[in-house]
């Protein structure tokens, strides 16, 4: 059996004593797409920020890429951490680029101090990801200058310049005025095209349908169900998954009307 | 009344000299809160780390709770009690240094953690070591909110600094005193060294203007 990219069991994590997420068992093979919906609150950022140590579980067992994050409920050490991060790349809602580095610089600066690149080839290779992004023309301007739908796409290559071997997206586009969603979601449709591994936090039901090979519903802190987006949007088994996709099914009329 | 500046100005070159002690031990003791300030600062970001945190907050409630004329004199005349001479110069320069470092480490861990979390989180996310992160990106940007505080704390510093006259050191207070043993002339004397003391603090503010100006622009922070 091919290696798994992510292996999550029996994961547990509370904030005070509130459980947000109760025993999450989850797996994530090599190019798979995975879209992971649900109610706000139900633990999807959480789960997400789970995976490369943002948040510190308290029980279970997580391995990204190869590196154990949480081990039958310990934190791995800061330092693994760091490792393991590097390979694992992380896209804000809020975006976080440096607002004080112009965006070739946010783009070179983990390469150039964590992997000894040299500032040159850094650079070019950074050119090259704005391209891929269709921003090469805003390499020297400062990330106060561009739209939210630009600085998501930097975001996006800036991740990418650590070449990491799974990618996370936090609400990618939730911030975004709805006329630059489209862009935004385009750069993640060619990224699932050239076979990268991500894992997606998302509101948009029909990039769901679109780029995903497996849904996964979320609600208090649990997985409730999962599966190809065929099965969960047209038939799914489980009530909860039921109400929720007719809410977000009424907010899209809702847009539209 | 008649003002007469004329015994003040017949001794210009011991105000002249006393600027530039002040100026000298001002900038001294700058350099050492400069420098304690931004550690007790970033010790104090995280309280989980009990005994950094600890030590800290003991330095900060300590300095920050008692007279500075009470601590200076404890450099100088109560550490030879137990054996300890340092020179008036260097009692100055660490009262008054340590002093002012209590103040700018509040100035650094409160413009640390007005930068939005989501700044170290993106540069974890990255692999940016906790070190790395704060040097490289979270750092950059709280500078930038330093200095409008930091410039009031470098203006309490440079007048504090007058309080140095009564360790001996021939400062601009103390050679004014001296002047008026010999001219009788206080409120002449005074105002000028007034005069004096608000040309130090206004180029203060003024560099620091400057420097604000130049790091704010290019469209950034």
């Amino acid at each position: 059996m091919q290696e798994l990219m992510v292996n999550v069991k029996g994961l547990r994590k509370s904030f005070g004593s509130q459980l947000v997420l109760k025993d999450i068992d989850f797996v994530v093979a090599p190019s798979q797409v995975v879209v992971i919906i649900g109610p706000s609150g139900s633990g999807k950022s959480t789960f997400l920020r789970c995976l490369n140590g943002l948040e510190t579980a308290e029980g279970g067992t997580v391995v990204v890429s190869g590196h154990p994050v949480v081990e039958g409920g310990r934190m791995m050490p800061e330092a693994m951490l760091d490792a393991l991060r590097a390979e694992v790349g992380m896209v804000f809602q809020s975006f976080n680029l440096f607002p004080h580095l112009s965006v070739l610089d946010n783009i070179t600066l983990a390469p150039t101090c964590l992997r000894g690149v040299p500032r040159r080839t850094a650079q070019e290779q950074g050119l090259q990801l704005l391209r891929k992004v269709g921003l090469e023309h805003k390499a020297r301007d400062y990330p106060g200058t561009l739209s939210g739908g630009q600085k998501q796409r930097v975001a996006i290559a800036r991740a990418l310049a650590m070449a990491p071997k799974v990618m996370l997206f936090d609400e990618p586009t939730s911030a975004l005025d709805p006329e630059l969603v489209g862009e935004v979601l385009q750069v993640m449709k060619d990224l699932a095209g050239e076979g990268m591994t991500m894992l997606i936090v998302t509101h948009e039901m029909g990039f769901a349908r679109e780029v995903a090979d497996v849904v996964v519903v979320m609600d208090h802190g649990s997985i409730v169900e999962s599966g190809p987006p065929s099965e969960i949007f047209t038939s799914p088994r489980e009530a909860r998954t039921r109400s929720f996709l007719q809410t977000m099914l009424a907010r899209e009329v809702g847009h539209d009307a | 009344m008649k003002l007469d500046f004329s015994g003040v100005w017949d001794n210009w070159p011991s105000l002249l000299h006393g600027t530039l002690v002040t100026v000298e031990i001002t900038a001294a003791s700058l350099v050492l809160g400069c420098v304690l300030g931004l550690l007790v600062g970033l010790g104090r970001l995280n309280p989980q780390r009990r005994l950094l945190y600890g030590l800290c907050t003991f330095y900060l409630t300590l300095v920050r709770g008692t007279p500075l004329l009470v601590q200076l004199f404890l450099w100088f005349f109560g550490l030879p009690h137990v054996g300890v001479i340092l020179p008036a110069y260097v009692c100055g320069i660490l009262g008054l240094g340590i002093y002012s470092g209590a103040y700018i480490s509040e100035i650094v861990r409160g413009s640390i953690q007005s930068i939005e979390r989501g700044q170290m989180e993106a540069a974890r996310s990255l692999g940016l070591p906790y070190r790395m992160a704060m040097r490289r990106v979270v750092l950059p940007q709280a500078f930038v909110r330093m200095i409008p505080p930091l410039g009031n704390e470098f203006i309490a510093l440079i007048k504090n600094s007058a309080l140095v006259s009564l360790l001996t050191i021939a400062d601009l207070m103390h050679e004014g005193e001296k002047i008026i043993s010999i001219t009788y002339r206080s409120l002449e004397t005074y105002l000028v060294i007034a005069l004096i003391y608000l040309v130090l603090t206004s180029v203060t503010t003024l560099a620091l203007r400057r420097i604000e100006k130049v790091l704010r622009s290019e469209g950034r922070v």
